[in-house]
C-alpha cells in the first residue's frame, strides 16, 4: 500500500504494539509506568463497554429508534486513553464521536442516544461532567475551547501553586476538521494567548469517504509547527501511547506551559455515520489490515500475556456491558416525543416579543382544535 | 447632562459598563493602544489594561468563536468587528453557535456576548465598509439586534446591550458617530428590565398625518423629511425603533392607527429587509386603517456602490419626501 503524509504512522509514539508488546519510548515510558494492571484493565473494561454501547445504538439506528448514528468503532483506544489523563476539573470540548470520552466524563450514555433520536439537541448538563454538547458545525468548538481555556487562565485556574487546583481544556476533533478555518484560528489564538488548551485530533483517515491525504500533505500534527505549538503523533489504537503523550500535554497546559497538539492515528473501523456506506470508496482488504489492530485486541493480549486479565474480571465486564446496551434500549424505546412547547422554550434567555408572539399563536392553533372537537 | 458625540457616549457607556463589573472585557482588533479605527474604545486599554481591553489575531470567527468560550465561564466579551463587511467570516459562529446555545443547551448555557459593528454607509469608503447587513441576522433566532441614533442612546443602549444574558449584535450607524447631543450621564443605571428597554421604540417626533418608521442612521433622514413636511402642511410621526429583534411592531401599529399611513427608512436594500417585514405586520394588524399601500424606502438590490455614486444608493431626505407624496395621495 502507498501510504504516505497523514496516511503513514511515520513518528508516531507508541507503548503497545498492535501485537500486544508493550515497548519503551525515551520520553514517554515515565508516562506509561503510571498505569498499573488493574488501572489497564479498567481501561480495557471501559472500551469493552463503549463498543457494546457503540454497537447497540447502530442497532437501534437499523430498527428505525434511532435517526441517525455515529460509530466511535476503532477509536476507543485513543478516547480512553486520553480521557484517563484528565482530571475532574478539565473541560472537555468534543465534536460529536467522542462517546468513550463522555462515559469517562460521567455522561449517561443513554442521553447521547436522546440527540439522535430527535428529542433533544444538548442531552446533558455540561457543568455537570465539565463535558461540553457535542457540535455539529466541524471545528467551530475548538474556537469555544481555546476561549474556555483563556477564561481558566484568567480565573487563576493555570499554575496556581496548587496542582489539584489547576486545570486545562482538552478539544477532540477529526482529521476533516483540521482544514476548516476555525481550527486554525483556535490553533493561532491559543497559541498567542497561550491558552491551557490540548487540541487533540483523531486522524482516523477518513472524512466521510474523503482520505486524509484531502486534507493534508502532511501528518497533521505537523499543522502545528506553524504556530510554534508542541505536537506530537501517537498510535491512536494504543491506550497506552494516547494516555501518556495527553498526560504530558495536559500537565503542560495546566502548568501554564501553553497550548500542545496530538494526532493520534487511529482508523474508523466502521462508517462514518449510519447513513454512509464505506464500500463505495474503501477496500475490504484495508479495512481487514486495520481489524487486526484493533485497539481493545492488543491491550486484551498484553493483560493475557501478564495473566492480568482474569475470567472472572472478563464475565463481570461482558455482564456490565450487557446489561448497559440493555438499559439503554429499553429507554431508548420508551422516550416518546417532547411536548411541543418545548420548540419555544430557552431561543432567548430573556424575554423576546417575537418568539412569545409565535408560541401565544400556537397555543390558540392547538386550542381551535380541542374547541371545535367541544363543539360536535 | 453632557454634550457628546455618538462614539463618545458608546465609549463612556462602555467604561461605566466595565467599571460595574469586572467580567466585562473587550476584544477586537485594534481596540486598545489605537482606541478602535472609530476610536470608540479610546483610553480603555490605560484605564482597564490588556486583560480587559484584548486587542485579537485579524480573524473574525476567532474572535466571536473564543469570546463565546470565554462567556461559558461567566465573561461579558463585548467584540468589535471593524466593519460591516468584514462580519462575514464569523457568520457561522453568530448564526450556528452563538444564536443556538442557549436553546441547544435547554437554556443550561447563557451567552452574554455583545457585538459592537460599525455599519451603514454614507462615510466615501471604499468597498465592504458601508453596508447594511442587519435583515442577514434578523432571520437568526436567539440573537437580538440593536442600533441606537442618537448619543443619549448610544450610551444607554451599549449598557443595556452588555448586561442582556441574550447574544447582541450592537450596529453602531458610523455616519453618525460625530453627532453630537445631550446625554445624561449621571443617570443610574437600571439592570432589571435592560434588554425590554433597550427594544422599545421611541417616538423621535410626533405627527398625525403619516408615520416614518427608521432606525440607526436613517433617524436623522426621517427627522429631516419630517422638517420638509411640516413646511408643506403635512404632520409626520417619526419612530426610531431601536431595535431590529425583537422588532416593537406594537409601537408601529399603534402609530400608524393614528396616522394611516407608513413608510419605512433603511440603507439596507429593500428586498426581504426590515422594511418588507413592518409591512407584512402592519398589513396584518392595522389593514383596515392604512389609507395607502406602506412605502419602503431603501437601497436596491445591487451590491454598494462605489463612494462616488452612494449619495444616489442611499434613501436621501428627497427620496423619502417623494414616498410622503406617494402615500398621501390617497
Amino acid at each position: 500500500m502507498d501510504v504516505h503524509g497523514p496516511l503513514s504512522d511515520e513518528g508516531v509514539v507508541r507503548l503497545l504494539t498492535h501485537t500486544g508488546e508493550r515497548v519503551e519510548h525515551p520520553a514517554y515510558s515515565r508516562y506509561a509506568d503510571e498505569l498499573d494492571d488493574a488501572t489497564l484493565r479498567l481501561m480495557w473494561r471501559e472500551m469493552v463497554i463503549v463498543r457494546a454501547f457503540d454497537r447497540e445504538a447502530t442497532s437501534l439506528q437499523r430498527q428505525g429508534e434511532l435517526g441517525l448514528w455515529v460509530p466511535s468503532l476503532g477509536q476507543e483506544a485513543a478516547q480512553v486513553g486520553s480521557g484517563h489523563a484528565l482530571h475532574p476539573g478539565d473541560w472537555v470540548f468534543p465534536s460529536y464521536r467522542e462517546h468513550a470520552v463522555a462515559y469517562l466524563r460521567g455522561v449517561d450514555l443513554a442521553n447521547l442516544l436522546r440527540i439522535f433520536r430527535g428529542l433533544e439537541h444538548g442531552a446533558w448538563v455540561p457543568d455537570e461532567h465539565n463535558f461540553h454538547l457535542y457540535t455539529l458545525v466541524i471545528g467551530s468548538h475548538t474556537l469555544h475551547a481555546t476561549g474556555y481555556a483563556m477564561a481558566m487562565d484568567r480565573d487563576g485556574l493555570v499554575a496556581s501553586g496548587d496542582p489539584s487546583r489547576d486545570a486545562g481544556v482538552v478539544c477532540y476533533f477529526g482529521d476533516g476538521a483540521t482544514s476548516q478555518g476555525d481550527t486554525n484560528e483556535a490553533l493561532i489564538f491559543a497559541s498567542v494567548n497561550n491558552a491551557p488548551v490540548v487540541f487533540f485530533c483523531q486522524n482516523n483517515q477518513w472524512a466521510i469517504s474523503e482520505p486524509a491525504t484531502r486534507q493534508s500533505k502532511v501528518p497533521f500534527a505537523q499543522r502545528a509547527d506553524g504556530v510554534g505549538m508542541p505536537n506530537v503523533r501517537v498510535d491512536g489504537n494504543d491506550v497506552i501511547g494516547s494516555y501518556a503523550v495527553t498526560r504530558e500535554a495536559m500537565d503542560r497546559a495546566r502548568s501554564g506551559g501553553g497550548p500542545s497538539f496530538i494526532e493520534a492515528f487511529t482508523y474508523r473501523m466502521g462508517a462514518h455515520t449510519t447513513s454512509d456506506d464505506p464500500t463505495r470508496y474503501r477496500s475490504k482488504a484495508e479495512e481487514e489490515s486495520w481489524a487486526e489492530r484493533d485497539p481493545i485486541a492488543r491491550l486484551e493480549t498484553y493483560l493475557e500475556r501478564r495473566g492480568a486479565l482474569s475470567a472472572d474480571y472478563r464475565a463481570e465486564t461482558t455482564e456490565i456491558a450487557r446489561t448497559l446496551a440493555a438499559d439503554v434500549r429499553v429507554r431508548t424505546k420508551a422516550a416518546g416525543k417532547p411536548p411541543t412547547h418545548e420548540m419555544f422554550d430557552h431561543v432567548f434567555a430573556e424575554p423576546h416579543a417575537t418568539v412569545d408572539a409565535d408560541r401565544a399563536w400556537f397555543e390558540r392553533y392547538e386550542r381551535s382544535f380541542l374547541e371545535s372537537e367541544g363543539r360536535h | 447632562m453632557e454634550t457628546m458625540t455618538l462614539a463618545g457616549a458608546i465609549n463612556a457607556g462602555l467604561r461605566k459598563a466595565m467599571e460595574r463589573d469586572p467580567k466585562v472585557l473587550l476584544m477586537g482588533q485594534d481596540i486598545g493602544s489605537l482606541g478602535g479605527v472609530f476610536r470608540v474604545t479610546d483610553g480603555l486599554l490605560k484605564d482597564f489594561g490588556g486583560d480587559r481591553v484584548m486587542d485579537t489575531p485579524l480573524a473574525e470567527s476567532g474572535i466571536i468563536g473564543t469570546a463565546i468560550g470565554m462567556s461559558m465561564r461567566g465573561y461579558r466579551p463585548v467584540c468589535e468587528i471593524q466593519f460591516d463587511g468584514f462580519i462575514f467570516p464569523a457568520f457561522n459562529q453568530i448564526t450556528t453557535q452563538l444564536a443556538k446555545m442557549h436553546y441547544r443547551s435547554q437554556g443550561k448555557i447563557t451567552l452574554p456576548v455583545v457585538i459592537r459593528v460599525p455599519f451603514a454607509g454614507g462615510i466615501g469608503a471604499v468597498e465592504h465598509h458601508s453596508e447594511s447587513p442587519e435583515a442577514l441576522f434578523a432571520h437568526t433566532a436567539g440573537l437580538r439586534i440593536v442600533t441606537p441614533a442618537t448619543p443619549q442612546d448610544g450610551f444607554l443602549m451599549i449598557q443595556q446591550a452588555i448586561s442582556t444574558a441574550d447574544p447582541v449584535l450592537f450596529l453602531e450607524p458610523k455616519a453618525r458617530y460625530w453627532d453630537k447631543g445631550e446625554v445624561d450621564v449621571e443617570a443610574p443605571f437600571v439592570a432589571e428590565g435592560a434588554s425590554a428597554a433597550m427594544s422599545r421604540a421611541r417616538i423621535a417626533r410626533h405627527g398625525d398625518d403619516v408615520t416614518i418608521v427608521a432606525y440607526g442612521p436613517t433617524v436623522r433622514v426621517a427627522l429631516q423629511a419630517a422638517q420638509v413636511c411640516e413646511s408643506e402642511g403635512v404632520s409626520a410621526e417619526v419612530i426610531d425603533l431601536r431595535a431590529i429583534s425583537p422588532l416593537d411592531t406594537a409601537a408601529v401599529v399603534r402609530s400608524v392607527k393614528k396616522t394611516g399611513r407608513c413608510i419605512v427608512v433603511h440603507e439596507a436594500p429593500t428586498p426581504f429587509g426590515v422594511g418588507a417585514e413592518i409591512a407584512a405586520r402592519v398589513s396584518e394588524e392595522a389593514f383596515y386603517v392604512l389609507e395607502a399601500p406602506v412605502a419602503r424606502v431603501g437601497a436596491f438590490h445591487t451590491p454598494y456602490p462605489a463612494s462616488k455614486l452612494e449619495h444616489d444608493y442611499l434613501p436621501s431626505v428627497d427620496r423619502v419626501l417623494d414616498a410622503v407624496d406617494r402615500v398621501m395621495v390617497h
